[in-house]
């Protein structure tokens, strides 16, 4: 499945500001912010620290709520959504990875991936999103029986299990070497090719964008640059 | 201030509701420890200062009729500073708007005023020696009656109706607590006590130029076994009933009984919750320390020495201890100002010297300290002994890897935030397990706490419903043929009359001798009947003497050895009797004989001292008019009224007490479960915050950290059981004197109601906690761990 830039949007925002008022000083972390999302998209989204990539993020996940303008997933308006609503959405369409993989250290790999699995609507096995990201010989070991990287893939394979509409990665490899880093982009890469689920990658590493469909960079809180790849690579030819 | 202390005052700033569970827990037994024997001390230096001033004396003795030379001949024994003689006897009264009759203790005074056990004025005069009709009441009995100086009631004495005023209120070192005899509590409207000039007294109890009635105080040294068997010897031609010293002495025995079960109570309490204290301020400081790990370093780094770090910390832990002995001690007075008040409605002392316990305030301060710096030793050494570059990286993440136990946990097919609530038990068992002895400790505080209202339950059904069914026991001044029984079935209302036989008595086995009373039990008896601690009907063998358990042991008895009774009143044989069975009857001080086994062995035909009656309700007032006339009664004891009082005290006090224990024995589980859960809050934040991200509710998460917690206590809540159990018994064991054995016995309400104040108790603290949760930021999950 490729872009198909006529498909209906996942997700879509109006102007939307984030503000966060510590003390007296208030900081605009998103200054009116206005994107549409497609199906099936990947997208890297660049932008110095704090330009507000992991804000707006969040908001797209539900973790937290725009301090004005709208943000619609597939015509929900997140915006309104009450905290069992957001909670409902999270649990029923979003995957998360983050940069700190935040695995269950009392659970093992399976069981962190059964998790979710146990409350999500139409899961596939928990064997089965851990082979996706080669971890089926690793099922069984403790978080802290792995390696960072392997880690990581535990965190996609708990994020797809679910077969979520919308894949958010937050500097996902982050912490993780060149060649372990390129491990992580191929099991994301591999779960929007084939599943289609629209994916959100952050990351200060301007190399990966190759991988995308679409690159949107933000700057202080505003979109300030929003094109389309012409080719793009496989996450193979991609290093750092 | 240095910045250390600052942060020092921060970090207390911080973990203020963790440092208030903690010395709440402490407080409570420093509470224990300072108001127990904070009231001890007062009691017993009131009560050596009362004694003292009124010149209280050291041995008793009773006889039935000596000549009043005696007293000098007393005076002699070698170690007796002073004697003094007097004339006591019972009397039935007759009180102006009370129905039934109220029986008193008539005392006489010598006309030169007495040089012994001094009454104390404390309203109106003692009478004057030449008024017959002049006497002065005990303040309590007075004062239940408004019978104020002037007024009059009328007495029986030696068979008369006679009209005696009232000149003065007193109160007297020999009656600071008093109980009618062979009642069960001090009731001060049916039991009173009447000072009367020696002349009334002795025309009135046909005692002129004798005495029936002795006491001695003892000189500096002297040695009281020797003067009792002395005093013995002396009065044995005159019906002496048996010498004794005040530990036999009603009203010393009672206060003393009283002192010793409130140094029982602060033996007992303070240390278990000393040592969950202890234990608190090892988790909480464990964990702030863990917490700090990195800040460690840092200070080691820029040059702090070890004992500048250790101090810091030890100081953080000796401020908890100066919090918790401070609210220890404060509550400690409060409560014991509390105990004092309520020992005045029972125990009456003209004035109180009040002792505020010092020693139990240093005691418990050092106690207090030393829970707080053991408690903290660990932790700190902990913190002491990290290299400065270990520290300053991040705590390694907790170790998990697989086990047999996880292959089985594994299997079980569990959801997965089941699955953490195992795992953190399992991985953290030594927190597990401080958790779980908190919550266990607390069940057991409070079973020790509850069974004593079983146990007064049982007891009171064994006296009341099983042993004394009887509405009405006369007592008669004389012994009476059976005959006497039928005209006590001819009283007013009376459906039932059987017969009863008691004697004071001297039992003799070896060298061991023992005071008491034996009862000798008709055939077929339905009203008073011997009951044991199974609440079992005694049948009782048709010859030979029946004892309980204590008795026989004080003796060192067993079944079939020959026991030597002197009987201390007419006749005053001395029988040698075998003692066919022991019995456990916890309660029981008294030898039991059936009547026919007791008569045929002193040769004389059956004979009753006592009636105990069966009447109808609506005939008590008639009964009570016909029994303050009929001069054959010496006094009488109204069961119901008894069991209607009982009752009444019982449940007036019973809420109050049952709400204090409960509050002192479950702050043990709330001090422990909020801390355990704050620890394990702090700990699993990201996890729990993990959970909220990826969709779970909050109730969800919740069940992460509510669920282990309520595990850990449903699984404690039987360890505390047993343990309560054991400390019930030890305590039952510690409480028990030669007067009284408490009956032991534990019900399932009392199991049950420690299990639920607790559950309820553990599941508020948590559910506390649970706000904090509720209250955290999703993303905080998605920053690097602090
Ligand atoms: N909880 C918060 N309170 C106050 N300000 C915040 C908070 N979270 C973020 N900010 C501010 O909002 C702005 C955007 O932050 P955001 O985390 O979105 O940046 P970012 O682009 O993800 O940066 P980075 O690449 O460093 O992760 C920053 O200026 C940040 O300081
Ligand atoms: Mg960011």
């Amino acid at each position: 499945m490729s872009e198909s830039p006529d498909s209906p949007p996942v997700f879509r925002t109006e102007a939307v500001t984030r503000v966060y008022r510590t003390g007296a000083v208030d900081v605009w972390a998103l200054r009116g912010v206005d994107l549409t999302l497609a199906e099936g998209e990947l997208v890297v989204l660049l932008g110095a620290s704090g330009s507000g990539k992991s804000t707006l993020v969040n908001i797209l996940g539900g973790l937290d709520l725009a301090t004005s303008g709208r943000v619609f997933f597939r015509g929900q308006d997140l915006s309104r959504a009450s905290d069992r609503e957001l909670t409902a959405y999270r649990r029923d369409h979003v995957g998360f990875v983050f940069q700190f993989y935040n695995l269950v250290p009392s659970l093992t790999a399976r069981e962190n991936v059964a998790l979710v699995t146990e409350i999500a609507r139409r899961p596939m096995p928990a064997e089965e999103a851990l082979a996706r990201v080669g971890l089926a010989h690793r099922m069984d070991h403790f978080p802290a029986e792995l390696s960072g990287g392997e880690q990581q893939r535990v965190a996609i394979a708990r994020a797809i299990a679910k077969q979520p509409d919308v894949l958010l990665c937050d500097e996902p490899t982050g912490a993780l070497d060149s060649a372990t880093g390129v491990q992580v982009l191929e099991a994301l890469y591999e779960v929007n090719r084939d599943l289609g689920t629209a994916t959100v990658l952050i990351t200060h590493n301007a190399a990966i964008q190759r991988i995308a469909h679409r690159v949107i960079v933000l700057a202080d809180g505003k979109v300030v640059r929003d094109e389309r790849n012409a080719a793009r690579v496989l996450p193979a030819e991609v290093s750092w | 201030m240095t910045a250390l202390d600052r942060k020092m005052m921060r970090e207390l700033g911080r973990l203020w509701p963790q440092v208030l569970a903690i010395a709440l827990v402490m407080g409570c037994g420093i509470m224990v420890l300072v108001g127990a024997q904070a009231t001890q001390a007062t009691l017993e230096e009131s009560r050596s200062a009362y004694y003292d001033r009124h010149r209280f004396a050291d041995v008793f003795a009773g006889a039935t009729r000596a000549p009043a030379s005696i007293v000098e001949a007393a005076e002699q024994i070698d170690g007796v500073a002073r004697a003094e003689g007097r004339i006591a006897f019972q009397a039935v009264l007759d009180i102006a708007g009370m129905a039934e009759p109220a029986t008193a203790r008539i005392l006489s005074l010598s006309p030169e005023g007495p040089a012994l056990n001094l009454p104390l004025v404390r309203r109106g005069r003692l009478p004057l020696p030449d008024r017959a009709a002049e006497v002065a009441l005990n303040e309590p009995f007075a004062e239940a009656h408004g019978l104020v100086p002037g007024r009059t009631f009328r007495a029986v004495l030696n068979g008369q109706l006679r009209e005696l005023e009232v000149t003065g209120w007193v109160l007297s070192p020999e009656f600071v607590y008093t109980i009618a005899p062979g009642s069960m509590m001090p009731d001060d409207r049916r039991f009173g006590l009447i000072w009367m000039t020696e002349p009334a007294a002795a025309s009135a109890a046909d005692m002129t130029g004798a005495v029936n009635d002795l006491s001695l105080r003892l000189a500096r040294g002297a040695d009281e076994r020797a003067v009792i068997a002395a005093l013995d010897r002396l009065l044995e031609p005159y019906g002496g009933t048996g010498a004794h010293g005040r530990d036999r002495q009603m009203s010393h025995a009672f206060l003393d009984g009283e002192m010793q079960q409130l140094g029982v109570m602060a033996a007992y309490m303070p240390p278990i919750f000393l040592i969950v204290a202890g234990f608190l301020v090892n988790m909480v400081l464990g964990r702030l320390i863990a917490l700090e790990r990195t800040q460690i370093g840092l200070l080691k780094a820029i040059g702090y020495s070890r004992a500048e770090i250790a101090a810091h910390y030890l100081k953080l832990a000796l401020l908890i201890g100066v919090i918790s002995v401070a609210l220890g001690w404060g509550f400690g007075w409060w409560i014991a100002d509390a105990m004092i008040g309520l020992y005045g409605d029972y125990f009456r002392f003209p004035f109180i010297i009040r002792d505020f316990g010092s020693g139990a305030l240093a005691v418990s301060a050092l106690l207090g300290l030393a829970t707080v710096l053991v408690g903290a030793g660990r932790a700190v050494w902990a913190s002491m002994r990290l290299p400065p570059a270990e520290a300053m990286l991040p705590p390694a993440p907790p170790r998990f890897a697989q086990s047999a136990t996880d292959r089985v946990l594994s299997r079980l097919g569990l959801r997965q935030t089941t699955m953490m609530i195992f795992r953190s038990i399992l991985r953290w068992p030594g927190r597990a397990a401080v958790t779980g002895l908190g919550v266990a400790a607390s069940v057991a505080v409070l079973v020790m706490s509850y069974f004593m209202f079983d146990s007064v339950d049982r007891l009171a059904d064994s006296v009341f419903a099983q042993a004394n069914r009887q509405q009405v026991t006369l007592s008669l001044s004389q012994a009476k043929g059976e005959a006497a029984l039928m005209d006590a079935l001819a009283l007013p209302g009376v459906h039932r009359a059987e017969g009863g036989f008691g004697m004071p008595v001297r039992l003799i086995h070896g060298h061991r001798s023992r005071l008491t009373a034996l009862q000798a039990h008709f055939e077929g008896a339905e009203l008073a009947r011997l009951i044991d601690d199974e609440g079992r009907v005694v049948p009782l063998p048709d010859r030979g003497l029946v004892l309980p358990e204590m008795l026989a042991r004080a003796l060192d008895l067993r079944r079939g050895d020959l026991l030597r009774v002197e009987m201390l009143a007419p006749p005053r044989e001395v029988l040698t009797l075998p003692v066919t069975a022991i019995i456990a009857q916890g309660m029981g001080q008294e030898a039991h004989i059936a009547a026919p086994a007791l008569f045929r062995a002193m040769q004389v035909a059956p004979q009753v001292n006592m009636i105990h009656l069966a009447v109808d309700p609506q005939a008590m007032a008639r009964l009570n008019a016909t029994i303050k006339e009929t001069p054959a009664v010496a006094g009488l004891a109204d069961w119901s009224e008894v069991r209607r009082q009982f009752d009444a005290t019982l449940s007036e006090n019973l809420l109050t007490m049952v709400a204090i224990y409960t509050l002192i024995g479950v702050l043990i589980a709330i001090g422990v479960v909020y801390n355990a859960a704050r620890i394990q809050l702090s700990e699993r934040r990201h996890e729990l915050a993990t959970l909220r991200v990826l969709g779970f509710t909050r109730a969800e998460v919740a069940f992460v950290l509510v669920g282990e917690m309520m595990l850990l206590t449903l699984l404690a809540i039987p360890l505390g059981w047993i343990a309560g159990h054991g400390l019930a018994r030890g305590l039952v064991g510690a409480m028990s004197t030669d007067l009284i054995q408490i009956p032991f016995l534990v019900t399932r309400r009392t199991y049950a109601l420690a299990a639920m104040a607790v559950f309820l108790a553990a599941l508020g603290s948590v559910m506390v906690v649970r706000r904090r949760l509720d209250q955290m930021e999703m993303t905080t999950a998605l920053k690097a761990r602090e």
